[in-house]
């Protein structure tokens, strides 16, 4: 839950990226971590497995500067992706204030994405919260991979999947080579910012 | 979202020093669930990362809440890390926010858990107003 501290003039808001496994939450991290690390006076968090994979999750504070006298401290979280781990990521969601999707391109991970969106739906019912409510935006990951001849699912598929109900904001990019990994992140603390704003009020 | 008033955070930082630093805990942080931080005080000495620790702190008190659930507890009452020269100890204000104190072996793990439970119930006396 985003919180504004009267005392030190600061609000603390948590963006989490989620999505299925191996689709690019943590490399999504890694990139705006080297893009911004004058910016950023913390080593990245990461909470990992033996085999690299994210167990609990990863974690890294932003400071985006300030807005009205207030500094804007953003912190964004990964959840772990993998399916066995479902718990860990209900608990990540706790007190979430925006959510980035991050989905993957590759046409043998269509199912994982649709069923990774589901859950996320869910899991944000258990804490109350509403997928149709609070800020989302998509990321179609691993347009990269396109030039490697793997086979992608194209924007139509994965708008049709994903966003036909949903009718969020949605970026085509890749964090590998941080294609519109700015671009989600800028979207996002400004969609949240705009609904703390209406709460505000 | 949620604020906190000013008055109510000095009230809460009036607290923290005078019932837990004063008896020699290093640092006393209060946070909530999603990891925020709330208010900080230590005795100056502690140089580590308040806002990466908050955040795994919340991870760990809502993995371990999570675990209680699971074997049919509500909660465990003590969530309790000794270290060789540092020891941490978690306790559950209310359902929103976390107290959590870091000390060395000069504090005994019974008075403090005493006076932990004096300053919770402060905090959520100051929390409600």
């Amino acid at each position: 839950m985003g919180f504004i501290n009267v005392k030190k003039k600061e609000v603390q808001i948590k963006i989490v990226y989620y999505g299925p496994g191996r689709g690019g939450k943590t490399t999504n991290l890694d990139y705006i971590n080297k893009k911004y690390k004058q910016r950023i006076k913390t080593e990245m968090v990461s909470i990992k497995t033996h085999g690299d994979r994210t167990l609990f999750f990863d974690f890294l504070p932003v400071d985006i500067g300030k807005i009205h006298g207030f500094d804007i401290k953003i912190q964004l979280y990964t959840v772990p992706g993998q399916v066995k781990y479902n718990a860990t990521r209900k608990l990540v969601l706790k007190g979430v204030d925006g959510i980035v999707f991050v989905a993957d391109l590759q046409r043998e991970r269509r199912d994982s994405n649709i069923k990774s969106l589901e859950q996320m739906k869910e899991n944000l019912l258990t804490h109350n919260k509403d997928a149709f409510k609070i800020p989302l935006v998509l990321q179609y990951n691993k347009i990269d991979l396109k030039d490697q001849g793997i086979p992608l699912l194209s924007v139509e598929e994965m708008e049709q999947d994903l966003n036909s109900e949903l009718k969020v904001p949605y970026f085509v990019g890749s964090a590998l080579t941080g294609d519109s990994v700015v671009e989600t992140l800028k979207k996002i603390i400004s969609m949240t910012l705009i609904s703390f704003r209406k709460e505000l009020q | 979202m949620y604020n906190v008033s000013q008055e109510q955070l000095e009230t809460i930082d009036v607290t923290l020093k005078e019932d837990l630093l004063s008896i020699g805990v290093h640092c006393a942080i209060v946070i909530d669930v999603a990891g925020n931080t709330i208010a900080q005080l230590d005795d100056g000495h502690c140089t580590f990362d308040v806002t990466s620790f908050a955040a795994l702190a919340a991870g760990n008190f809502a993995a371990v809440d999570a675990m209680a659930k699971l074997v049919g507890e509500q909660q465990f009452s003590l969530h309790f890390h000794r270290g060789e020269n540092e020891s941490i100890h978690f306790s559950k204000v209310n359902e929103d926010i976390l107290l959590i104190c870091i000390f060395g072996q000069d504090v005994s793990l019974g008075f403090l858990r005493l006076k932990t439970t004096e300053v919770i119930n402060k905090i959520k006396i100051i929390w409600q107003r």
